[in-house]
């Protein structure tokens, strides 16, 4: 029995080690490529001015504190407001960011379909009665020249 | 498309938004308070002249006029007059330090997001302006402010006091 009880022990510390060495420590470099620079514009990453230089000082020490990368983009959100993220967090009036040009796409493509579909309809691109692409039939001066043209060769 | 379009115009309204002319009534959205809990609003300074003045930790000029400012409160800060710093974009951390530095005794307020200062319409910091009793925009002073500038510009905007 005990000895059923130290393999189950050991089968759940082996599943949760991985687990928890999975939890990555933070680098400035990840987080630099995440978060702007709010006075400059420009992602962190990109950004030489004062205020940046103390923002990298304000993300080493949390860190060196062991604050995971969430953790740390929280802090910068609760100093800076949501503005800090270079990606807009997906709720609230941000989510529409991400829903508004999924919805312009859906909208361009249902127009587009239902353009094709009413020219389609209307025999737009098409001269015969079956929707088929037809060249047009000659008008009868046309084929009697044609077929003077036709009876000078002895075919 | 419509709700597109519509989209962008809202947008471009709230960036677009220009500085407050003299004469404009100031934003008055509340702030935490820089050093301590809460919140306070140019709304509760009604009444008093007010000097808001727009700084960070991070910018030079922001402390070559903070020792101006702090004499200036000390001769003219009263129930009718104070100067309100506003810490904008700056960590918290690095405004308190600030304000320990310089020593400085006037209220700070703390615009982390700087909506505030884009409310005000500041281009650069620091940026002072002189509010009246009624909160008006009375004097405007883009960039650092000195001893001089305090003396000939904004104290004859105050009021005397009885004797």
């Amino acid at each position: 029995m005990r000895a059923r009880i130290a393999l189950v022990a050991a089968l759940a510390l082996a599943l949760l080690a991985p687990k928890a060495g999975a939890a990555e420590q933070a680098s400035l470099t990840e987080i630099e490529k995440q978060v702007m620079c709010p006075v400059c514009g420009t992602l962190l990453q990109l950004a030489e001015s004062p205020q940046a230089q103390r923002e990298r000082v304000f993300i080493n020490r949390l860190i060196d504190e062991g604050k995971s990368e969430a953790e740390i983009k929280d802090a910068l959100e609760a100093e800076y407001g949501d503005e800090v993220l270079a990606l807009p967090p997906d709720s609230g009036f941000s989510l529409s960011a991400y829903v508004v040009p999924i919805l312009a796409l859906l909208i361009a493509a249902a127009a587009l379909a239902i353009g094709v579909l009413r020219w389609r309809r209307a025999g737009g691109g098409s001269d015969g009665d079956d929707g088929s692409m037809r060249p047009p039939a000659p008008s009868e001066r046309d084929s009697e020249r044609l077929d003077a043209d036709l009876a000078r060769y002895d075919l | 498309m419509l709700a597109v379009v519509g989209l962008l115009v809202f947008g471009l309204a709230i960036k677009g938004s220009s500085g407050l002319a003299v004469g404009d009534p100031v934003p008055t959205a509340a702030m935490p308070v820089l050093e301590g809990d809460g919140s306070q609003s140019l709304a509760g300074y009604r009444g008093r002249w007010v000097l808001v003045n727009f700084w960070a930790s991070w910018c030079p000029p922001c402390r070559a006029e903070a020792s101006a400012l702090e004499d200036f409160q000390r001769q003219y800060g009263g129930p009718r007059f104070a100067v309100l710093g506003i810490d904008t974009r700056d960590l918290s951390e690095d405004g308190r330090d600030f304000v320990e530095e310089f020593d400085l005794s006037y209220p700070q307020l703390r615009d982390g997001d700087g909506d505030v200062s884009h409310d005000f319409g500041t281009t650069g910091l620091p940026e002072s302006f002189l509010v009246d009793p009624a909160g008006k925009l009375r004097l405007h002073a883009p960039g650092a402010v000195d001893e001089d500038y305090l003396n000939e510009a904004v104290a004859p905007l105050l009021p005397k006091e009885e004797s």
